[in-house]
């Protein structure tokens, strides 16, 4: 097991390139009974077994993943943290994440390349100005960074955008939060499950929950392709299966299942120094360490599990890319993939108690799990600790939909193929 | 992935509208509970399997129509009128 890294050890393996590092974290067996029992070895999973350790003194927990570490939306999402939210509920929860963000690295002692470039989101009309006015205030309110930028401004920062008169979508202007930017989301995913590790959670991989042990209406284990493992409380966090998994305890969920795709390009030197969204379509953009641009749009529009996209997407975020950057119709789509998300009727969260005992929810991430998995894990791990929702997550409830408490960000949701 | 319009035959999926699960039942107008309205409006089966529902070729006939697909492997099961 590695104890730390430091530059010390750098030095001993890059002196001595035919040492192996050691593992990062231990592969124990599964015991027969855990205090906690996290369903999904993803980062929101592994970052709740984390702070259940760090913060609340509880140790005897397991996180059963089906495949490996980084197989599901962990390492398949576009990096982009930023906490630019105007809803009550959603504002300080994603700030809080972002705080969270920046001190990460040491926090896990793992290199986790949080990049502070900014995030620019640029406005096609003067109404959309006014919006991005409204939420940059309500975002300063909250004692987040955001500014304006006219036209002029934005072009400074963005040259490579579409400025001519023929532009389909003229540029306006924008909103900047810079302190928004991107991470390296392996290395989050390992960092946690290193430093979640060392406290001691065990963590188990290639072992898939099949069922949940009952007793009347409380949780009190799970049935899994490695025999029974017991658990004190159950805590779900599995992204697209959360339907599935939910299932098993006989609760249906407010979520549909849905593909989001996700793109690189060839790498090409440094241009986009940012991460650009658009206020026209749902489009986001960033370039990697690499030098690829690594992009996205919405939501293929049907429920499904499997985790391979339609054509049709492909070309509407291509369009996109080259109607906002038109640079880019020169060059090549390196890779593309998909990720299933559980998409919610307001596109925002569940991290709460479930109407059965002892089982717990952190699932309904939609297009914003990986931003948010360092509060999630903090607040979900709050929720399993005390059975009572932390402050900042008090919002993120099943019911919600009965008690007109829906957090409707953006309208979006998973009603796109209705609009 | 393509879908068989009853009326053109197969067509790429991009041809279609999607119109939500076709299982399930909308409470009589003025009747029904809050509960109920809540669970038809906001709660998903979402299944992994088997799934019922509704797509109307918008970009051809514009018909809507019921089929059955396999959310797991996006496979057609048959569609129905």
């Amino acid at each position: 097991m590695a104890k730390g890294y430091s530059v010390f050890s750098l030095l001993k393996h890059a002196l001595k390139p035919d040492s192996a590092w050691p593992q990062a974290w231990e592969k124990p067996q599964p015991r027969s009974s855990y205090d906690v029992v996290i369903i999904g070895g993803g980062g929101h999973g592994l970052a709740t077994a984390y702070y259940l350790a760090k913060n609340h003194g509880i140790t005897n927990v397991a996180v059963l993943e089906r495949s490996y570490i980084g197989s599901g939306n962990a390492g398949r999402n576009t990096t982009i943290i930023r906490s630019n939210y105007m809803i009550g509920g959603n504002t300080n929860f994603f700030e809080f994440s972002l705080k969270l963000w920046e001190g990460l690295s040491h926090e896990l002692n793992y290199n986790c390349m949080v990049s502070h470039r900014g995030q620019v989101v640029v406005a096609v009309s003067p109404v959309q100005m006014d919006v991005f006015a409204r939420r940059g205030n309500i975002m300063r309110l909250n004692g987040i960074d955001a500014e304006l930028l006219d036209r002029g401004e934005t072009q400074k920062l963005l040259p490579y955008l579409d400025y001519s008169k023929e532009a389909r979508f003229p540029v306006w202007g924008a909103i900047h939060q810079p302190r928004a930017g991107t991470a390296r989301h392996d290395a989050m995913v390992w960092g946690y499950a290193r430093a979640a590790s060392q406290l001691g959670v065990h963590i188990i991989e290639n072992c898939e929950v099949t069922g949940m042990v009952m007793d009347g209406n409380r949780v009190t284990g799970v049935e899994t392709t490695r025999g029974r493992i017991n658990a004190g409380k159950v805590g779900i966090a599995v992204a697209g299966h959360s339907s599935h998994v939910a299932r098993m305890a006989g609760l249906k969920l407010p979520v549909e299942s849905h593909i989001l795709q996700a793109f690189v390009t060839e790498p090409v030197k440094p241009i986009v120094h940012h991460v650009v969204s658009w206020g026209a379509e749902l489009f986001y953009l960033s370039q990697s360490d690499k030098g690829g641009l690594v992009f996205g749009g919405h939501i293929d529009g049907f429920n499904t599990y499997t985790q391979r996209g339609q054509f049709f997407k492909i070309r509407d975020v291509m369009e996109c890319a080259v109607s906002l950057m038109p640079f880019m119709s020169r060059m090549r789509l390196l890779r593309h993939w998909g990720g299933i998300q559980d998409m919610t009727p307001d596109g925002s969260p569940f991290i709460c108690r479930t109407p059965v005992d002892k089982l717990y929810l952190n699932g309904g991430w939609c297009y914003q799990g990986f931003k948010a998995t360092p509060a999630s894990g903090w607040t979900f791990a709050h929720t399993i600790a005390h059975d009572a929702e932390h402050d900042l997550n008090r919002d993120f409830t099943l019911d919600r939909f009965e008690k007109g408490g829906e957090l409707d960000e953006f309208g979006i949701g998973n009603w796109t193929y209705k609009q | 992935m393509r879908l068989p319009c009853p009326y053109c035959g197969d067509r790429d999926v991009s041809e279609f509208r999607y119109g939500g699960d076709a299982s399930r039942q909308r409470p009589a107008h003025g009747a029904g509970s809050a509960k109920e309205w809540h669970d038809y409006y906001f709660v998903f089966d979402n299944p992994k399997g088997a799934h019922t529902e509704h797509w109307q070729h918008v970009l051809g006939c514009r018909q809507w129509f019921t089929l059955n697909r396999d959310t797991a492997r996006n496979e057609i099961l048959g569609g129905e009128e």
